[in-house]
């Protein structure tokens, strides 16, 4: 098939969605309502609370969600043929994550644009409130350890890719100084930033770096790893406006930029898929496709990591209600698009067959490293751009999108260490730069626990960070049903995801945790548990919560009725 | 007549590019700079607790322009009232 093709039928989908399925949601389920006061209006103090344009808001939510997940997550699971990664990102985008991420917008906005942690302890219960706090600590962990792994796996496989790397955070820094002191205007900087950018990714191939192969007994891939933790918890400690400010600000140009690239590379050339539809000749050792695919696309099908963005900033934001539609909805489109991007770079980039089997030939493999050397030769076919170029290039986008997540991550993960310095009355906790330490020293923890002393079994992580981002999807999706319930509205629309969810997330994780098992990880098995404690605590307790709420509703109506009567 | 919709274009782009810049980090950005308003405000009132300020020939200038956020200042560093005998706040 022409991979031209699968990207119409891709996009037309989630247009289609967006069309039809979204404007279904948006009126008749959330009901969403122009002339309601949203927050940002209600409490606008021109920080927090802030009416924003919808194209704007947009453009945050969309930059915000996607990053270096929903890239590796498609780049693993075409192992089973690009059909299932396909249908599941499409159909994943359309019910699922669209669903998801405007009704997050909109739970927040009706409860005083409240984070969907504080959501849960109201809505739902304090024990879910306590019970969702772990589960993002979890992610957070699980996120920098993966991302750390997969960023020194690039460096290492794509030399060329560096110099532009590390680069990249000098011209951030100094964009950062130049707005902050206002000696230029946003486009011109841009413009230039840009350019700077870009003169790196071709120079980079001229001045290729390698870290030699052991370096005091340890492996280049653990050096990277620990160099980029050492970047992280110095990079998560300076002013926002310093370096992440500017730095998210590029990876959003570079996201636009990356995806227009691809997409027209793809136009142009028009490249045939030559991986298999279905693969039945999976390599040995291949999970089951039900139900690991559903928890290895998290990001790009559906992601709990965006409940946190559209509840936490986004739904401060929103001028309009019916702007959720627009900003939710359409902001999990563009991340299904990325995923898409991937997936025909990483089933349409390879000569032959035999090519792509020797990329896959086993479960886990390929990943980011075979989106940036798919991509790049999609890029080399349709706009003659240096194979090296274009994958230094792709190297660059991907990197840049898994630092910035790791110096958000740690920074998070920092202030969690903070509350819990806070809660428990530990003083040195409280503090900025032991709490740091503490937070890269368990993300270190996992990404060597997980793969031995060269951190290459960060990657072997991947699908239980996919579970636990899940479960963190299903929590946000149980407090919309609730509400849903609470208001005697249809709940059919994110209840049925929410089920979903939950039986693929604890049948998955009851399949790895039967392999950690056989393989003795007595480390990844307790991790494993751990979730899986999680997964089933939440499923109880949505149990619990909604069989309450009818029976309050039933009450209800039973009283009503006797009024009636008498 | 088309150069000023050209640039009336280009000014409004500039505007949201600003507000796609600033927004997510605002909050962050105004927490850092409360922050730092907060030591000032200690290094002007200091001599009033007792400590030594070299600079208070100056600072003295400023107590009645920052007299304004002298309330919400003693609140946040969490002191009911003013924790000065002789200046009284509420």
């Amino acid at each position: 098939m022409n991979a031209i093709l699968l990207m119409l039928l891709g996009l037309g989908g989630m247009f289609l969605g967006y069309v039809f399925y979204s404007k279904y949601v948006a009126e008749k389920i959330y009901k969403l309502d122009p002339d309601f006061r949203t927050p940002a209006h209600e409490f606008e103090d021109g920080i927090d609370f802030v009416p924003t344009n919808k194209y704007v808001l947009w453009g945050h939510h969309f930059t915000s969600v996607a990053g270096a997940a929903p890239i590796i997550g498609p780049a693993i699971a075409v192992i089973w043929g690009w059909v299932p990664a396909f249908l599941w990102v499409i159909f994943g985008t359309i019910f699922f994550a669209g669903v998801h991420d405007a009704g997050a917008i909109w739970a927040s906005s009706r409860n005083r644009a409240r984070s969907i942690g504080a959501l849960t302890g109201d809505v739902v219960g304090k024990r879910s409130q306590s019970l969702f706090m772990i589960v993002i600590f979890l992610v957070l962990l699980m996120v920098n350890a993966v991302f750390a792994t997969a960023i020194s796996g690039l460096l290492i496989n794509f030399p060329s890719s560096v110099v532009p790397v590390w680069g990249a955070i000098f011209v951030a820094l100094i964009i950062g100084q130049i707005i902050f002191r206002k000696w230029m205007n946003l486009g011109t900087i841009s413009i230039l930033g840009v350019l700077a950018l870009y003169a790196m990714i071709f120079a980079g191939p001229e001045v290729p770096l390698a870290l030699p192969e052991t370096v005091m007994g340890l492996s280049d891939n653990a050096s990277w790893i620990l160099i980029l933790f050492f970047y992280a918890a110095i990079a998560s400690l300076l002013p926002v406006w310093m370096l992440l400010q500017p730095r998210d600000y590029i990876n959003g140009l570079q996201l636009f930029i990356g995806l227009f690239l691809i997409y027209g590379a793809v136009l142009i050339s028009g490249p045939e898929l030559v991986a298999p539809a279905f693969n039945t000749n999976t390599p040995e050792g291949t999970p089951s496709l039900v139900p690991l695919l559903f928890v290895t696309i998290a990001c790009g099908a559906i992601s709990g990591f965006h409940g946190l963005v559209a509840s936490g900033t986004t739904s401060k934001q929103l001028d309009k209600e019916t702007d959720a539609r627009f900003v939710g909805y359409f902001g999990a489109i563009g991340e299904g698009s990325l995923s898409l991007a991937t997936i025909i770079a990483v089933t349409a980039g390879f000569a032959t067959l035999a090519d792509w089997q020797a990329v896959y030939h086993s479960f886990g493999q390929g990943g980011v490293s075979a989106f940036v050397s798919g991509g790049a030769q999609i890029l080399q076919q349709g706009l003659s751009l240096d194979v090296e170029i274009s994958e230094t290039l792709l190297t660059v986008m991907a990197v840049l999108f898994a630092g910035t997540t790791m110096d958000t991550g740690i920074r998070l993960q920092r202030y969690i260490f903070q509350e819990w310095g806070g809660i428990y009355n530990i003083s040195w906790m409280q503090k900025a730069a032991p709490a740091t330490l503490l937070a890269v020293g368990s993300c270190l923890i996992l990404a060597f626990g997980a793969g031995g002393a060269d951190g290459t079994g960060g990657l072997a992580i991947w699908p239980l960070f996919g579970t636990t981002n899940q479960l963190l999807a299903g929590l946000t999706l149980l407090v919309i049903t609730t509400m849903l319930v609470r208001l005697k509205r249809p709940m059919y629309v994110t209840l049925l995801p929410l089920l979903f969810l939950l039986v693929m997330t604890i049948y998955a994780l009851l399949i790895q945790l039967k392999g950690f098992y056989d393989q003795a990880d007595w480390f990844l098995f307790s991790l494993d548990l751990l979730v899986l404690i999680a997964a089933i605590w939440i499923a109880l307790e949505s149990a619990s919560a909604l069989t309450r709420i009818r029976r309050e509703n039933a009450a209800e109506n039973a009283t009503e009725a006797k009024a009636k009567d008498s | 007549m088309k150069i000023t919709a050209i640039r009336r274009w280009l000014s409004r782009a500039g505007e949201l590019a600003n507000e796609y810049y600033n927004a997510p980090y605002r909050a962050a950005v105004a927490r850092a700079k409360r922050e730092q308003d907060d030591l000032f405000m200690l290094y002007v009132y200091a001599e009033m607790m007792g400590i030594p300020n070299p600079a208070s020939y100056y600072t003295l200038e400023l107590q009645p322009l920052l007299l304004e956020q002298f309330h919400e200042w003693h609140l946040r560093m969490g002191m009911e009232h003013s924790p000065f005998d002789e200046f009284r706040c509420c």
